[in-house]
């Protein structure tokens, strides 16, 4: 795996090495503001962003500030007040921004933000224990829409993107959010520990956090949530007929009051950061999903993952 | 691989200079970072997680090791000497170990401490070497029903903390239950005592509640009571075990050991129970000669055996990540994102695919093992004259750290307010001879009992039978009842014959 790995990175950097001679600093400083605490998934972008606009010299020098909480809500006021019009300034945010926003009703959100772009996406996964006898997506589907309340999901926190996913899968199989048996564990461990014991008929969770056990075959993959397949032996949701497109999308957004030329500097900077064999390293590497989209296609983006995400938790109770 | 050829393999790449080097500072940092209060494990390997894009994944991993274990060491000494535990699961350790040191024992209980720490961390390692994947899937059978057994376990045995006065002791209790219940629920998604205050809604932080009660209460309670004039110092008396003191830690370090390995292999078991679970234990177990000792002069079983169990369960976090990928503490889900960042994927097959790697990192547990407590007993000696410090300074300057530590950890003015505004509370604790330990341990234990019970109740779809017709939950249920009722019943017995 990890051989496959350095393999491609090794070839993507003799093909692009030269650009990177050629590249000029963007940016004599940037300062990154985290709204999580370090070591998490958000932190971990900034410090790859970091490492790759270094190596390839297109910005001077990087300063971070980690201020973790409620899904990003603690630190996301205190970036839009600080930081106003500021062109240098980043704030690491995703999808758990848009949801978190929502249910604590908060009175800013990512929209008081500019959208720069979009990095890096994972897929959910929804699968079952070894031993369960829904041996297909289909099968799972059919129990849930014959009574939800029976088939119990374990998750991360309720109103997070493991129970968005499931409440998209009851709309579209004609049943109500609300009625899901969704279990909600702290954190990935303990919810990965109750779905390898069998204590619970189903799962969701990123798909990274269950790659591993899958491959050992713990548990059995039944459908991940992205566009396309993760792996060729499993199928997306919506190509089993079940119409959900859901992942954990990481991006940077600009500080508010930013003319559009500072926007498209920090837009170009973030396309230059992502032509960079570096990038691609740390993408093969980390075994994240590339998920590059700038301007009014994220904008759009944005705007529809916001209210779908509303949508869902409004049935849920929660929005 | 077999285990012993595994370990041979570990120790031949440990042995290295450059990785004995890592180990020695991990140790060293980790002593440090567990003496200060507030700051913990995972923090301090989240802060060094840029070390690894420069330096190679095994000396990264014994680094991290080192600081974990060093933590676990560190985290006693401030619980004995200064009554101010600086992570949740030395907390017990400061019941006994504080007042032994008021008793001119602070020698005996560090080295108690220290040795019992080694013994746990020598039982844990083992155990991750050879006993590790097997325990693991028994732990993996455990589902809510039985962890929340567990818990009501734990709340019988919180009956040997609660002190003189069980009505003070229940309204401590309650208050941390209280506590414990601020923040974002994890079932509903719906806040609760929060008052529209967001950073509340991840709830307050344990060890920001224990630092507040411990430190800064009695820091304040010092300064309210203090009499002008004399300077107090306390009695420093022989720093070495006596053999009767030996006698008396050895099966209290056993039992611990015994007691909190398993406890840490659980996905949601942690290092808390088991310390609750040791202290009763020895408790119901101390020599009649011994048992008044409990609460007035300190115990040094007291300290032994939690101590000990505080530290198996630290080794026995390790075992559901190394075998199986499953990060059940926040410290091992900060390790898990460093292995990924040297593109391993950690999963039930990293103990064959990497088995160079993890069997490194375990050898590299049992010399770190070593130097710490090569490295702990001389310092007992240096330790103990922070007792000679006079009271006033040392109070000031625990106040200084306390703040400072909260602060730099979060850059939150709230969690200095939460700081501040439990300290005062805690102060009039003191002063009115309500417990404070109680607190930390309601606020452990109920939110961890209130989300077992909910997710065991809607996987049975509502049906409360669940907690006895499921054996392992049946079980833990049945001796927490005899835990409750046993002793009195014995003791009717043996007055009516």
């Amino acid at each position: 795996m990890t051989h496959r790995r350095s393999l491609i990175a090794a070839t993507a950097a003799l093909g692009v090495l030269p650009r990177i001679a050629l590249a000029q600093q963007r940016f004599a400083s940037l300062y990154v503001f985290v709204p999580a605490g370090p070591g998490g998934g958000w932190d971990g972008l900034a410090r790859a962003i970091e490492l790759t606009a270094r190596q390839a010299n297109l910005v001077g020098s990087f300063q971070f500030e980690n201020v973790g909480g409620a899904g990003g809500m603690v630190g996301l006021p205190r970036f839009l007040s600080q930081r106003r019009g500021r062109a240098d300034a980043l704030m690491i945010g995703g999808s758990v921004m848009v949801g978190a926003a929502l249910t604590n009703k908060t009175p800013v959100s990512l929209q008081n933000t500019v959208p720069v772009a979009r990095m890096t996406e994972e897929a959910g996964v929804i699968i079952v224990p070894a031993n369960s006898p829904h041996q297909n997506i289909g099968q799972l589907a059919d129990a849930l829409k014959a009574n939800p309340r029976a088939v119990s999901v374990a998750g991360g926190s309720a109103g997070g993107t493991d129970h968005i996913i499931l409440g998209l899968m009851l709309q579209k199989l004609g049943r109500q959010p609300r009625e899901a048996s969704f279990v909600a564990f702290p954190g990935g461990g303990p919810a990965q520990a109750a779905i390898l014991g069998g204590q619970v008929a189903a799962g969701i969770s990123g798909w990274s956090e269950f790659s591993e056990q899958i491959k050992a075959g713990r548990v059995r993959a039944l459908a991940t949530t992205g566009e396309r397949r993760l792996d060729p032996g499993v199928p997306t949701l919506k190509e089993s007929g079940i119409d959900v497109v859901a992942t954990n999308w990481r991006g940077v957004f600009g500080a508010p009051g930013i003319n559009p030329t500072q926007r498209q500097a920090l837009v170009d900077l973030m396309t230059a950061l992502h032509a960079t064999a570096g990038w691609r390293h740390i993408l093969a590497e980390r075994g994240w999903e590339d998920a590059f989209l700038t301007g009014a296609a994220f904008d759009t983006f944005l705007e529809r993952d916001r209210s779908e995400t509303e949508s869902v938790l409004k049935d849920l109770g929660l929005a | 691989m077999d285990s012993l050829s595994g370990l041979a393999l570990g120790f031949g790449n440990a042995l290295t200079f450059a990785n004995l080097g890592w180990a020695l500072l991990g140790c060293f940092l980790g002593t440090a970072v567990g003496v200060l209060p507030g700051i913990g494990p995972a923090l301090t390997i989240a802060l060094l997680l840029p070390i690894t894009f420069s330096v190679n994944a095994t000396g990264a991993f014994i680094l991290f090791c080192g600081v974990f274990y060093g933590a676990m060491y560190g985290g006693s000494t401030t619980s004995i000497l200064l009554n101010t535990p600086g992570e949740s699961g030395s907390i017990i350790t400061a019941l006994e170990g504080a007042k032994m040191a008021r008793n001119g024992r602070a020698g005996p209980a560090l080295a108690t401490a220290a040795i019992g720490s080694f013994v746990a961390g020598t039982v844990g390692t083992l155990g991750i070497a050879f006993i590790g994947p097997v325990i693991v899937e028994w732990a993996l059978v455990l589902g809510p029903a039985e962890y929340f057994a567990l818990m009501v376990l734990c709340f019988v045995t919180v009956s040997a903390v609660l002190g003189a006065s069980a009505l003070r002791g229940l309204t401590s209790l309650a208050f941390g239950l209280m506590l414990g219940l601020v923040g974002v629920d994890l079932q509903t998604g719906q806040p609760r005592l929060t008052f529209g205050v967001p950073e509340l809604l991840d709830g307050v932080n344990v060890v920001l509640v224990a630092v507040a009660l411990f430190a800064v209460g009695e820091a304040l309670h010092m300064a309210w009571r203090h009499h002008g004039g004399k300077q107090e110092v306390l009695e420093v008396g022989r720093l070495m075990l006596s053999k009767q003191d030996l006698r008396r830690s050895f099966w209290p370090w056993i039992r611990g050991a015994g007691l909190g390995f398993p406890f840490g292999v659980l996905p949601a078991g942690g290092t808390e129970m088991p310390t609750m679970l040791s202290y009763y234990a020895e408790r119901r177990l101390a020599k009649p000669e011994y048992a008044k000792e409990f609460g007035t002069t300190g115990a040094i079983e007291g300290v032994a055996g939690p101590e000990a169990a505080n530290n198996a369960a630290a080794a026995g976090v390790l075992v559901p990540m190394l075998t199986l990928g499953l990060p059940t503490s926040a410290t091992a889900a900060i390790m898990l994102s460093a292995f990924q960042s040297y593109g391993i994927n950690p999963g039930p097959l990293l103990f064959t695919q990497q088995a160079e790697l993890v069997w490194t990192l375990i050898a590299s547990l049992f010399i770190a093992n070593v130097m710490l407590v090569v490295l702990n007993l001389p310092l007992v000696g240096l330790w103990v004259r922070i007792l000679k410090i006079p009271v006033q300074q040392l109070y000031a300057g625990i106040l200084v750290f306390a703040t400072i530590g909260t602060y730099g950890i979060s850059n939150s003015v709230i969690d200095l307010v939460i700081l501040y505004t439990l300290g005062v509370v805690a102060m009039f604790m003191r002063r009115f001879d309500f417990p404070v330990a109680p607190v930390v341990i309601g606020m452990i234990l109920g939110p961890m009992a209130e989300q077992a019970l909910r997710q065991a109740l809607t996987i049975s779809q509502g049906d409360w039978s669940v907690f006895v017709t499921r054996p392992g939950s049946a079980i833990i249920l049945g001796l927490a009842v005899l835990a409750l009722a046993g002793p009195r019943l014995y003791g009717a017995i043996a007055r009516r014959a």
